[in-house]
């Protein structure tokens, strides 16, 4: 039986007679003839399950897996302990469906009302919903909370990851929102600018923190400008650098939100991967996506439940502020998973050895003839290097099974994690020696 | 049950020996000389994770899994969402070091694997819906409405048609229609159904005009049934400049019987996790799959880094290529099925469904629409409300006391106490009939002791929860200071 039916051919059969019907076909005499698929599907013939796992195992042996990832660039590779992955791959979280039904649904609603609670300790924001689809969504549906009758103008600083841009840049041509980038000055927002273009008009600015190029921005001087403009201020924040790194709410930001795959999620060729938002109190009416609360039952016992439904689509329709349902619930799972099973002290060990080991690539490929850094501020674990002949340089470490660092207009944006050894750096530094003939 | 922040003691779980140096557990060895971070970019206070032993962990998850329910502990009927089996290769598929451990942004040459099972999935699925091309990078559903209707959008500004403001939508519609239409900057025109369900072919030719972007139309509807005018339709909005947007919610009923792009859709989205039985994840991750004709293939999104996009397209939806690993769990379902087994899972669907309906009506409940349903149908329970005063969000309590997930209650909206049954093609015989026997002796409850349904469920983890105290009085975080 290949389509999983529970039934037999017999019972099918009878099924139908209970229906008074002959066959399968007199299911459809409702359906127009003329859409009718005539002859058979294109599709090949139904495979066995080991066929498939040999077709699909061969397929996978045409990717290659690089054993030093030195790319980041919106995905990182960081360590993934054990219990994360057998954790999460537990049936019933894997099978479940929103948690629509309260009383069946406890599990479900208390794991994710737990990973409110982390993004919120995480970002020092009031308030966080249940996920959606990535950081570069977050950061457009961020955006969306903040436009105003007047205030109709979305700022971003063009230190944004180029895919997060883009995104955003999509939903607000899909409401009709004009974006203004920000202009980068030294590899970091310019201030100046910002404030130039500051104005009665502005909705938000949306920086990066580290941003794209892997520096830290003086966020609490971005903060200052935009909220003296009174606009709204959003950060988007790698989560992995929170254990360390000052929390958006620190810097004043009105909104947090970011791409959580850092917290144990695979690179899975980009996805699925998990967007958070958080925000303050005084945004919570406008958060998009599910929010679970804290309530009590008919005994008064504790209980959870699906809240401020208010807000979403199935109640306001059209006037709802976003339309997302389905968002990644089973990777704030692992988010969950990943942060309690890491605890405060190995959050921050991550965000230390990240820092540390970058530093200690960064100064071992400037000790390089013609490899310098090209931004002069703070970096925090991805920097921008120059790198003559990069092509050779990067087919050099690809041989050696080492991806290396991504080649961009300004320079090669190279990012370590706690994941890489110092001797894969090691490593690393010595295949571009020697591919320089040094 | 605890919270994980109750489970928490100061110095237990993961533990740095030495900062930088020698680490015990999770975090690998430092080698590095240590650098300080700036002190203007340190945070002040440690984040308060739970700081919990890795057997505490396991059997907090193992609690909060108990006290969940899956498609793996019973039958599901939840209408709309097709919560079908998930196969279990599909998994082990997913689970391949060279699929999860492949950086979105490796060279070309590195993931052709990755490559191939796109191309693949996207053959079998235009196949399947009669589509030219397909993007895989929307996430859910929703997005993938919001993708679609986007490709409109720049359909249109692309010839200088920027009259086109609306999108019609039928008062049956799912609430992500009009909120995707309104995303999309589109005002909403909601047209009536007629009393049998269906699309007003008279109302759509008065809301049809030079000002109509688009409808969006699910087929089978949100009751369940095919349209049988569905070419005279999508004809009608074509004759009026508008494009047909068809919501792939319900396409488990047609895949391999019927095709969007035959009867007439210019756009579509499939719903990987509901038709191609990649799992729901308690909410997600999906993957909302969008073909398209060829006249909107210009306008398919890409990734600004990582290449995709055309001169005309819309832009980016989601970070990289969408969510891959979902979209290879679906391509497994495919494979498996193969040409026969994708038209046996929908024959079979609509026959559960059927003979589901056939059972309830002899157990004495009203289908809000008679004679044939696709893959799904619905109750109205307003008579019984009417008389015994016990309504359909009580009768779906009572069903979690029998180990039923319920169905969706209160949708369509144009069905007053509704409850949409969908029990898709992976349950037998068996399962339905104990259903309607359960469903039986509910509805025999609820006439003798309409009390006990009011009070249900009784033996779940909790009774019924105050949802009203939670949305006046959100508490949306754990207050670690309770």
């Amino acid at each position: 039986m290949s389509s999983y039916l529970c039934s037999t051919p017999e019972e099918r059969q009878a099924m139908l007679e209970v229906l008074g019907m002959k066959s399968m076909d007199d299911l459809y005499v409702d359906v127009p003839e003329e859409v009718m698929i005539k002859g058979p599907l294109n599709l090949p013939a139904p495979k066995s399950e080991l066929d498939i796992r040999r077709t699909m195992e061969s397929l996978a042996e045409h990717n290659t897996r690089f054993h030093t990832i030195l790319r980041g660039a919106g995905a990182e590779r960081h360590y993934i302990p054990a219990a994360v992955s057998r954790i999460t791959s537990n049936e019933i979280f894997v099978t479940a469906y929103t948690p629509y039904q309260a009383e069946v649904s406890q599990g479900v609603l208390q794991s994710i009302f737990e990973f409110q609670t982390m993004m919120c300790e995480l970002t020092g924001m009031d308030v966080s919903n249940a996920s959606v689809y990535d950081g570069g969504t977050a950061a457009a549906e961020a955006v969306a909370m903040c436009k105003e009758r007047k205030r109709t103008k979305v700022l971003v600083s063009e230190t944004t990851h180029p895919d997060a841009l883009a995104v955003i840049k999509t939903y607000c041509y899909g409401s009709n929102t004009e974006v203004i980038t920000v202009p980068a000055k030294d590899g970091v927002t310019d201030l100046e600018a910002l404030k130039s273009l500051l104005g009665e008009d502005s909705a938000c600015f949306y920086v990066q923190q580290p941003n794209f190029f892997g520096m830290l921005e003086d966020c609490d001087a971005l903060g200052e400008a935009v909220h003296a403009a009174g606009a709204k201020y959003i950060m988007g924040v790698n989560p992995a650098t929170l254990g360390v790194l000052k929390s958006p709410r620190e810097y004043g930001a009105d909104i947090a939100v970011g791409e959580a795959q850092p917290l144990g999620m695979p690179l899975s060729w980009g996805g699925p991967y998990l967007g958070f938002m958080t925000c303050t109190t005084a945004m919570m009416r406008k958060l998009p996506g599910r929010i679970v609360g804290e309530t009590t039952d008919d005994k008064g016992e504790r209980a959870f439940v699906l809240t401020m439904q208010a807000r979403e689509q199935h109640i306001r329709r059209e006037k709802a502020s976003s339309n997302i349902c389905s968002n990644q619930a089973l990777c704030a799972l692992t988010a969950s998973v990943y942060l309690a099973e890491m605890g405060p002290a190995g959050l921050a060990e991550v965000g230390n050895q990240c820092y540390a080991k970058a530093h200690y690539l960064a100064s071992e490929l400037c000790k390089i003839e013609g490899v310098e850094l090209v931004f002069p501020g703070e970096f925090f674990h991805e920097f921008v290097t120059t790198l003559p002949d990069t092509y050779r340089v990067l087919c050099a470490l690809e041989k050696k099974g080492i991806l290396g660092g991504l080649r961009l207009r300004e320079g090669v944006l190279w990012c370590v994690t706690e994941y890489c050894t110092k001797a894969d750096l090691d490593e690393a530094v010595a295949v571009i020696k020697e591919a320089y003939g040094k | 049950m605890k919270l994980i922040f109750e489970l928490s003691k100061p110095g237990r779980g993961n533990k740095v020996l030495t900062p930088y140096q020698t680490t015990l557990n999770l975090n690998p060895t430092a080698e590095v000389p240590a650098v300080e971070i700036p002190a203007a970019f340190r945070r002040s206070s440690a984040p308060r994770l739970p700081e919990v032993s890795e057997n505490d962990l396991s059997r907090h998850y193992n609690a909060l899994a108990r006290r969940s329910f899956g498609v793996c502990d019973g039958f599901y009927p939840l209408g709309s969402c097709t919560m079908k089996y998930n196969p279990k290769i599909n998994e082990v598929i997913a689970n391949l070091f060279k699929f999860t451990d492949i950086h979105p942004l490796q060279p070309k040459h590195t993931v052709s694997g990755c490559q191939t099972v796109y191309a693949l999935a996207e053959k079998y699925l235009c196949g399947i819906t009669g589509m030219d091309a397909m993007t895989f990078q929307p996430a859910a559903g929703a997005h993938g409405e919001f993708t679609g209707i986007l490709l409109i959008k720049a359909y249109h500004d692309s010839r200088g048609d920027y009259a086109r403001k609306k999108v019609i939508v039928p008062d049956s519609a799912h609430g992500t229609n009009p909120a995707t239409a309104a995303m999309c900057g589109y005002e909403v025109c909601s047209i009536p159904s007629t009393p049998d369900g269906m699309v007003d072919l008279d109302a759509l030719r008065a809301a049809v005009g030079p000002d109509t972007a688009a409808l969006m139309l699910t087929n089978p509807n949100t009751i369940g049934k095919i349209d049988k005018n569905i070419l005279e339709i999508t004809k009608i909005v074509h004759d009026a400049g508008g494009l047909c947007y068809y919501d792939g919610a319900n396409l488990n009923a047609v895949m391999g019987v019927a095709r969007p792009g035959d009867m007439g859709f210019d756009v579509c989205h499939l719903n990987l996790h509901k038709t191609f039985s990649t799992p729901h994840g308690g909410g997600g991750p999906g993957s909302g799959a969008v073909g398209c004709k060829n006249i909107l293939k210009p306008f398919l999104p890409g990734s600004a880094i990582g290449g995709g996009g055309g001169e005309q397209s819309v832009g980016q939806v989601k970070m990289f290529f969408g969510n891959f690993l979902v979209v290879l769990r679906a391509l497994a379902y495919l494979m498996t099925l193969g040409n026969s087994g994708v038209r046996e899972a929908a024959q079979t669907a609509v026959l559960n469904a059927n003979y589901m309906k056939a059972k309830m009506e002899e157990a004495g409940y009203v289908c809000a629409y008679p004679g044939i349903c696709m893959h799904e149908f619905v109750l109205d329970l307003s008579q019984l409300k009417k008389e015994t005063g016990v309504s359909a969000l009580d009768v779906a309590k009572s069903m979690l006391d029998h180990g039923i997930h319920p169905p969706t209650m209160y949708f369509p909206l144009i069905v007053h106490e509704a409850l949409m049954f969908e029990p898709t093609e992976t349950e037998s015989r068996e399962t339905i009939d104990e259903a309607c026997a359960v469903m039986a002796e509910i509805l025999k409850t609820a006439k003798e002791d309409p009390e006990a349904c009011h009070t249900a469920p009784h033996h779940t983890v909790i009774g019924r929860p105050d949802e009203t105290k939670a949305a006046r009085h959100p508490v949306v975080r754990y207050d670690f200071n309770s």
